[in-house]
Order: structure tokens, then C-alpha cells, then sequence
């Protein structure tokens, strides 16, 4: 049943993709967008784009993800979207009242060759409020390139540098994560002590509370004024080369924020070094309670190592998680036999190789822009002992049998995931735990019943 | 729960625009506005047309889906509703051309052709799709012509569908699209004959959650068998044998109507528009089925089966009307034939309609619409999550019947909420599925979670 691939020898296909490992632009620019407090993500283009993104991220966070449209049709495609959206942010500002638009374009958008910027510049905007944008055309890199591009488009509308001494203060740039991931992140540096401003933020927008009135606008995201003051920060942490460098350099460029590239803190090493830059940032020390959070990781570690050291991993998804989860696998001594991504970009195939290589890992197959057809092909050539990625890998979990933990983006077949962290050490923590667990589960269920053990 | 809407503006949420768009029954005299383009700048629940097409033929289990396009539109409409097979997983793949930067520029067919040859050679499929989306529409891919070679040189129906997303934003035009490339696959080849058999085809049904089985296993037992449905579980050679049926039902209207009329006239098939939805609207539709067919056997057959079903509808429904009497429900669906089946059960259980709508009904589907409801209902075409916001509160709804995008804004207004759309994976068909329905609309609306979320920390009941 489901078994995706055709009978017969191994081959990947050449043309095309069959069961992607990514999706478009827009989405990504759509949820960076939701990052900003009061802000209404804006998809110019026709309004089945936007639908499917609003659906999208509503599958994976089960919270309403709201945004508009400039509902093109056949005139608008022939003639440009000039007037489209001019008279959407007309509408929105009057109907929706958000503090802040941010327009994104889509594949018909780009296509017809709208210039963006320029049509902001002659509409009618209200005192206080903003417009931004970014180019997301979806036939090129994925919906982690969107984010990207939005973040950059945050970065050049808004932050502004003073000239003053710099605050000691650090900007995170977060990455395409979950909120949960953000919070995290957000946490361990206040707990140093050192004050942040984080853009995008979702944090209580994409998992907000339920109290006693809906706002369309959540109490979360980031503050515009926030975020224009980043400019005159000391340093600034970008968390994934993919969705966070672009926006860091470009704010180093515009206001002399020096930017420190990072992995997504997933996994000790990655923790650790984002610890570490801004301990040296900011000359502060590593506070007792985060070496007692790591201690626990450690310990944690030692505790259950034998329950999948040694065990061989398929991974796929966005670049930014895959990279810092494969280091962690390594970490604790499994071999990550297929690596893969859809997103483009050789650096990834690079960067993995790197981290095999180091750990002395033969015999792995890693592919940048590759799509879950490669994946399954591979693992039917030969299998693998755990499969982690997005819900997409459960036809190919099943087809093979092979238990499947679930990370990344989107998870639409489990709840609860955009309110717990895989980032810093509670995340190494739920990483553990769910592969552990796991394996064992999977243990339980295929032993024999002398073999059936009340401890393991 | 405060009953004051988000949007704090005098605006109160509506803007002129839209206000033909929003009737009350009983208290507006002109008629509703509908089937109109969407308003730049709102925040539209519509999809688009190759939505629509997409979800009509995405059923046909044993063929290839081809998007010709950039990766999102294959992405999103990946298996894009729990629609089951009993036979090929092939329809659940997600193949896209995948067009870039430099197919954009120079043209995709080349892409497309190659795409096509190499599925042919490792599937072999019976037939393949070509959806084109916007980029392809935009940048003048002739798919009808790569998809005509592609069908001489391979010998397979390879079937362009024009389903370019600018085209309309309403669905109902990849419906239309959907049933042009359907009736290509179903017209007899020269010199082809078609045998007529006693058995129906069931138009608009598209197996959910294995719907089209429940339906097939009353009418096996009434004694009548169905040919193919369109489009849930079929394949590519059962389709073909569409014309030889003597009937057509056609139950999801909006995205088969005008394939119904067209095989009318090509074929001399009838049709009845049928719905499963509900145990009142089953009883009725078998009855005008085994009407069609004239036979006292069959009558007899389908009389005990009703009355034997509707006995365990009515004990589980007395059971539970007890519990949602009085309750007030909101409706907000793609299509009409959906709303008048759950208008139609929830008033059966007690629950009074205060607001209803849908992405794409039409005006004559409105009027009907509004007959079947009590003064005062709200009735909305082409709603935005505003619009929903301000009337869940001002009408004080318990419960909610829609798609995923309505879900989690009832939720977070202290509404419960049944899918009745792509993401609900439990058939809601015949009696069966009108007792699930039923059981499910007392578990949202009474959930005792709603205590915690509609008072503060423990005070008194609302």
C-alpha cells in the first residue's frame, strides 16, 4: 500500500519533481510577515495563492493565519496589478486597520512584472502606518527563500541606525522555526541577561492563547518600534545561513550591525554556540541555570545512548533544520545515511558532506533540491533504521516500515508541536525523547513475546 | 467571552462593497450579490480555479496528475482531501513540472514534453492530466498542443486542463474545466461502441472518507449497481464506460451539473439530482432512484432498508436533540448542495441556523437557501474571516459548520466547529454518516472544554 516508487531497478527521474520536499516563496514570506505585531500579510497575485498559504499554515499551527489578497483576475494579469493593489491597501487599512501591510508577490505577479515598490510609493498610506515588501517569485528557491526574502524586506524598510554608541542588545533573527523554537531561543538569551529584540516573532500569534476575546491581531510579534531601533543594536545572531544571513548582512550594510552567522541552535553544539557568541558578545557570563540545563542534556545523553547509537537516519526538510539536526544525530552517535532537502543551494550538500566527513560517516547520500521520490528510492535501495522529517515522509514510513519522528515544517497529522522546542537544551531534550522513545516503541512492538522486556 | 468584534473601527468590519453581499432573511428586500470577483484586499476564503480542477479529477486513482507549473500549486493540492481508492495509490503522488526562472523566460513546453515522456516510461498510467496553472497560462504554454502529441505519439489520453488560477477567482470555473477534460476522457474513440447497461453513474461524489462505498452498498442492496462515480475511486477504463449508464445522479451540483447536461444530449442519459447528506435526504434520494427505475422489487427493497436505517437515526437523533435543542449553528461551505444538507440536519436536531454562506453558490441556490431558514438568518456570499468574526459573536453561535480556514477562528470566538470539507477524513454520508454528524456536533458543541474557555477561572456558567 502507498508504496510510491516503481517496481524495478533503482533510478531517479530527471525532469521535474514527484512528491516535493518544499513548497513556494510566498508561504514563508507570508509567516515571517506574521512575525510582526499588527501586521497583515498582503499576496499579490490571484487569490487561490493566498488560500492555500492561509491553509497551509493553518494545517501546522491550528491557529488562524489571516491575510489578504489583491484577487487577481484575467484583467489585472493582462493590464498589471498596479491598480489591484493600490486598492487593496486602501481596503485593508480601512477594513483590516493593521499597523503595518507587508506585500508579497506571487508567480503572476512577477510574471507580469509588477513593480512593487513603486506602486506602494503611490498609495495612499495612513500617518503611522507602513507598507513593505518583498519578491518572492515561487519559481524560484522555496518558501525558506520567501522567508528569507521577507526578512530581508523588514530589515530594509524599517531598521534604522541613529549613529549613537550601539545598545548593548542583541537582535536574533530566528529562522524558520515554531514559535515554541523562538520563545527558546528568546529565554536562554535573557537568561544571560542580555536584552533582545527578535524579528520575526511568532510567538503568541502562530500559538496564541485562547482568552477571553479574539484579536485579530495577537498580543505577539515583534514591535515595529522594536524593530526599527534594531538598527542601533550592538550585534546581531543570525540562526540558519538559508532564512536568517541575508537579512543580517543587509542589516550590517544599512546600520553597521555586525551580524554572527549561526546554525539553528538544534543540538548541543549548536546550543553551545550560540552560548558562547553571546557570552563573547557581551562579555557576560554563562549563567549556573543554563550549565544545569546542558548538564541535564549530558547526563540525559549517557542515560540513553544505547537506545540509538549506532542506528542509521534518513532526514529531509528545510536546509537551516536539516544541518543543525544532522550535527545533532552525529552528537549522539547515529549515522545519518540520507540526507536531503528540496530547497537549492550547494552550500547544503557541502556543509553535510563536511560534518561526515569529519565524523568519519561513509557511504551516505546527501542532495540538495531533491524531492521525496530520491528519498524513497534510496531507502528502498537501502533501508534505514528511523525516518525524520515532515508529515510528507509518512507514505514512505509506511511503505517501508520504518518509524518516523516528526520535525519541521509542515506536521499536519500531529497536534501540539508548535508549543514545545527542539531548540537549545529543552529541545535536545524532546529530540531524545522522541527518538528514544521511538525506537523503543518500535522495539516493543516487533519483538517476540520471549524476547518482550519490562525494562530496556 | 466579550461580545465586541476585533476590529475596533466604526467600519464594523463590513465595507460598502460588500454589503449587497450579506442579506437577512425576511428583512432584505433586494436579492443576495454573488458569484462575483472578490474584493482586492480582502481576505478572501475562495481558492482559485486550478483548485477546483484539481479537486474534481484528483480521484481518478490510477491516473498521473501532472501540475505544470512552479512547485507550490502541486505542493498545496497534494493530496489535497482524504479522498480514498480501492484499487491504484497513484492519484496521491504529486507530480510537477516544477517550471524555474529560465521556464519562465523561454517557454515550459520543452519541460512539460519531456516530463510526460518520462512518467509514460516508468508508470505506464492509463491516462494523464495536464493541470496549467498561472505561470503557464500567463506565459502562453500550449499544453493542448504538447498534451495532443504526447496522446499520438504514446498512444494514452493525455488531457490538457485549463485551469490557469487568474481565470476567475471562483472554483466553479475549474469545475467546468474539470468536466471538459472529463468528457474528452469519456467520448468513445472511432469506431468504439459503448454497451448500455441498467447500472448509474454517481456524478459529484467524490469518495471522502469512503462516502462513495456507503452509497454503492445501499443501492447493491436495493438491488442497483453503480457503472463509475465521478470522480471518487475511479479509474481511467471505468470512466470510459460512463456513457453506457442509464442514469446519471448528480450530487455535488456546483461541479457537475454541466457535465450531466452535456451527456444528456451526447449519450440520452437522464439525470436526478441526488444527496446523501443527512438521513432525510438519503431516504428521499433513494426513493427517487428506485422511482427512476420502476421496479416493485426494488421499491420494496429500498422501503425496508429506509425504515430500517431510519430507525437507528431516530434513537441516536432523540438522544442527542435533547442535549443541542435550542443550540444556534453558523454554515459557511464551498458550495450550496453542502449548506441545504446541513441546514436540513441540524434543524432536525433541534438547532436554529443564524448564519450561513458559501464561496461560490448562485443566486437561484440563495433564494432556496433563504426559504429553508427562519427570519433573521444571515446569509453571506464570499465571506472574510471579519465578516465570520462579527456575526459568530452578534448572532451568539454555538456551533460551526466549514472548512479548515474557519476552524480555528471559531475556536478562538468560543465556537465549536465540525469540518465538513478537505481536512474531515470520516464519511459524513447516508445514515450512517448522518449519525456520525450528529454525534460529532454534539461532541464540539458540548464539549466540556468550552467551560473553561467562556468563563474565567472557574465563575459561574453563562
Amino acid at each position: 500500500m502507498l508504496d510510491c516508487t516503481p517496481e524495478g531497478p533503482v533510478e531517479t527521474h530527471t525532469t521535474g519533481k514527484i512528491n516535493p520536499a518544499k513548497t513556494c516563496q510566498p508561504l514563508g514570506a507570508m509567516y515571517a510577515a506574521l512575525g510582526i505585531h499588527g501586521c497583515l500579510p498582503h499576496s499579490h497575485g490571484s487569490q487561490g495563492c493566498c488560500a492555500y498559504h492561509r491553509m497551509a499554515l493553518t494545517r501546522h499551527f491550528r491557529d488562524p493565519a489571516m491575510a489578504s489578497s489583491s484577487s487577481f483576475t484575467e484583467g489585472a494579469s493582462v493590464f498589471g496589478g498596479a491598480a489591484n493593489l493600490k486598492t487593496s491597501i486602501k481596503n485593508v487599512f480601512a477594513i483590516y486597520n493593521p499597523d503595518i501591510i507587508a506585500v508579497h508577490t506571487t508567480c503572476l505577479s512577477e510574471t507580469i512584472g509588477d513593480d512593487v515598490p513603486t506602486i506602494i510609493r503611490q498609495s495612499e498610506i495612513p500617518e503611522g502606518k507602513y507598507v513593505i515588501h518583498a519578491n518572492t517569485p515561487s519559481y524560484h528557491g522555496s518558501h525558506v527563500t520567501g522567508f528569507s526574502n521577507m526578512c530581508k524586506g523588514i530589515v530594509s524598510y524599517l531598521a534604522e541606525s541613529d549613529g549613537t554608541p550601539k545598545k548593548e542588545r542583541v537582535n536574533i533573527f530566528p529562522g524558520f522555526v515554531n514559535p515554541a523554537d523562538m520563545r527558546e531561543v528568546r529565554r536562554i538569551v535573557t537568561e544571560m541577561g542580555v536584552p533582545s529584540v527578535m524579528y520575526p516573532d511568532t510567538t503568541d500569534v502562530m500559538d496564541s492563547p485562547l482568552l477571553n476575546r479574539y484579536e485579530m491581531y495577537p498580543r505577539g510579534g515583534a514591535a515595529i518600534a522594536d524593530i526599527i531601533d534594531s538598527g542601533n543594536s550592538k550585534m546581531t545572531l543570525a540562526l540558519g545561513a538559508w532564512s536568517s544571513a541575508e537579512a543580517a548582512a543587509i542589516l550590517q550594510d544599512k546600520c553597521g550591525v555586525p551580524g554572527v552567522p549561526l546554525k539553528l541552535p538544534i543540538g548541543v553544539k549548536a546550543t553551545d554556540a550560540l552560548i558562547m557568541a553571546v557570552k563573547d558578545g557581551f562579555g557576560v557570563d554563562v549563567p549556573e541555570s543554563l550549565d544545569i540545563e546542558r548538564g541535564q542534556v549530558i547526563d540525559t545523553m549517557i542515560d540513553t545512548h544505547f537506545h540509538y547509537q549506532g542506528k542509521t537516519v534518513a532526514i529531509f526538510g528545510d536546509p537551516d533544520i536539516v544541518i543543525a539536526m544532522t550535527e545533532f544525530l552525529i552528537t549522539l552517535g547515529m549515522i545519518p545515511k540520507y540526507v536531503l532537502t528540496g530547497t537549492n543551494g550547494k552550500q547544503f550538500e557541502t556543509t553535510i558532506n563536511g560534518m561526515l566527513a569529519e565524523a568519519g560517516i561513509e557511504g551516505s547520500k546527501v542532495r540538495a533540491e531533491g524531492d521525496l521520490f530520491d528519498l524513497h528510492e534510496w531507502i528502498k535501495e537501502e533501508s534505514v533504521d528511523l525516518l525524520m522529517g515532515n508529515t510528507h515522509g509518512k507514505y514512505i514510513a509506511r511503505a517501508e516500515d520504518i518509524p518516523l519522528v516528526r520535525i519541521g515544517f509542515p506536521i499536519m497529522d500531529r497536534a501540539v508541536h508548535p508549543l514545545m522546542p527542539v531548540t537549545g537544551y529543552r529541545g535536545c531534550l524532546r529530540l531524545i525523547e522522541m527518538i528514544s522513545n521511538t525506537l523503543l516503541e518500535r522495539r516493543d512492538r516487533d519483538c517476540a513475546d520471549e524476547d518482550y522486556e519490562l525494562v530496556l | 467571552m466579550e461580545n465586541t468584534c476585533s476590529l475596533t473601527r466604526d467600519t464594523d468590519a463590513l465595507i460598502t462593497e460588500r454589503r449587497n453581499s450579506i442579506i437577512t432573511t425576511g428583512k432584505t428586500n433586494t436579492s443576495i450579490s454573488c458569484t462575483e470577483d472578490s474584493l482586492a484586499g480582502s481576505v478572501s476564503q475562495r481558492a482559485c480555479v486550478f483548485c477546483g480542477a484539481r479537486v474534481v479529477l484528483n480521484p481518478v486513482t490510477d491516473a498521473v496528475h501532472l501540475v505544470h507549473g512552479p512547485i507550490g500549486c502541486a505542493a498545496y493540492t497534494n493530496d489535497i482531501r482524504g479522498s480514498l481508492s480501492s484499487g491504484s495509490e497513484m492519484y496521491r503522488k504529486s507530480f510537477s513540472t516544477d517550471m524555474k526562472e529560465k521556464d519562465v523566460i523561454f517557454g515550459g513546453e520543452k519541460k512539460l514534453a519531456a516530463c510526460i515522456a518520462e512518467l509514460v516510461e516508468t508508470y505506464h498510467p492509463p491516462a494523464i492530466f495536464v493541470y496549467s496553472t498561472c505561470v503557464a497560462g500567463m506565459i502562453g504554454d500550449d499544453i493542448v498542443a504538447v498534451c495532443n502529441q504526447a496522446s499520438l505519439a504514446y498512444g494514452i489520453d493525455v488531457i490538457p486542463v485549463e485551469s490557469s488560477g487568474f481565470i476567475s477567482g471562483n472554483k466553479i470555473v475549474g469545475y467546468r474545466a474539470a468536466g471538459e477534460a472529463l468528457l474528452r476522457l469519456i467520448t468513445p474513440k472511432e469506431g468504439e461502441v459503448i454497451e448500455k447497461t441498467r447500472k448509474l453513474n454517481f456524478l459529484g461524489e467524490y469518495n471522502l472518507g469512503g462516502e462513495k462505498w456507503v452509497v454503492e452498498r445501499y443501492l447493491r442492496e436495493i438491488g442497483i449497481g453503480i457503472n463509475v462515480a465521478f470522480t471518487g475511486d475511479s479509474t481511467v477504463e471505468a470512466l470510459k464506460k460512463a456513457p453506457g449508464s442509464c442514469l446519471n445522479l448528480v450530487q455535488c451540483t456546483g461541479s457537475m451539473h454541466w457535465l450531466a447536461n452535456v451527456m444528456q444530449q451526447e449519450y440520452g442519459i437522464p439525470s436526478i439530482d441526488v444527496n446523501f447528506f443527512g438521513a432525510e435526504n438519503t431516504a428521499e434520494s433513494l426513493r427517487k432512484i428506485a422511482a427512476f427505475y420502476d421496479d416493485p422489487d426494488i421499491s420494496a427493497r429500498t422501503e425496508a432498508l429506509i425504515e430500517r436505517e431510519m430507525t437507528a437515526v431516530r434513537k441516536v437523533n432523540e438522544k442527542y436533540r435533547q442535549k443541542l435543542e435550542g443550540k444556534r449553528a453558523a454554515i459557511y461551505v464551498g458550495g450550496a448542495f453542502k449548506a441545504f444538507a446541513i441546514i436540513r440536519q441540524l434543524t432536525e436536531l433541534g438547532i436554529e441556523i443564524v448564519l450561513t454562506g458559501t464561496q461560490t453558490g448562485k443566486k437561484n441556490e440563495y433564494e432556496r437557501m433563504g426559504s429553508l431558514l427562519n427570519e433573521g438568518t444571515v446569509i453571506i456570499d464570499d465571506a472574510n474571516p471579519a465578516e465570520i468574526e462579527k456575526f459568530l459573536i452578534e448572532q451568539k453561535v454555538d456551533v460551526m459548520a466549514g472548512g479548515v480556514k474557519e476552524r480555528f477562528l471559531a475556536y478562538k470566538l468560543g465556537v465549536g466547529f465540525i469540518d465538513h470539507n478537505h481536512d474531515r477524513k470520516d464519511g459524513l454520508i447516508g445514515f450512517e454518516g448522518a449519525i456520525r454528524f450528529t454525534k460529532e456536533v454534539y461532541a464540539t458543541t458540548c464539549s466540556p472544554v468550552w467551560k473553561y474557555v467562556r468563563n474565567e477561572y472557574g465563575e459561574t456558567d453563562r
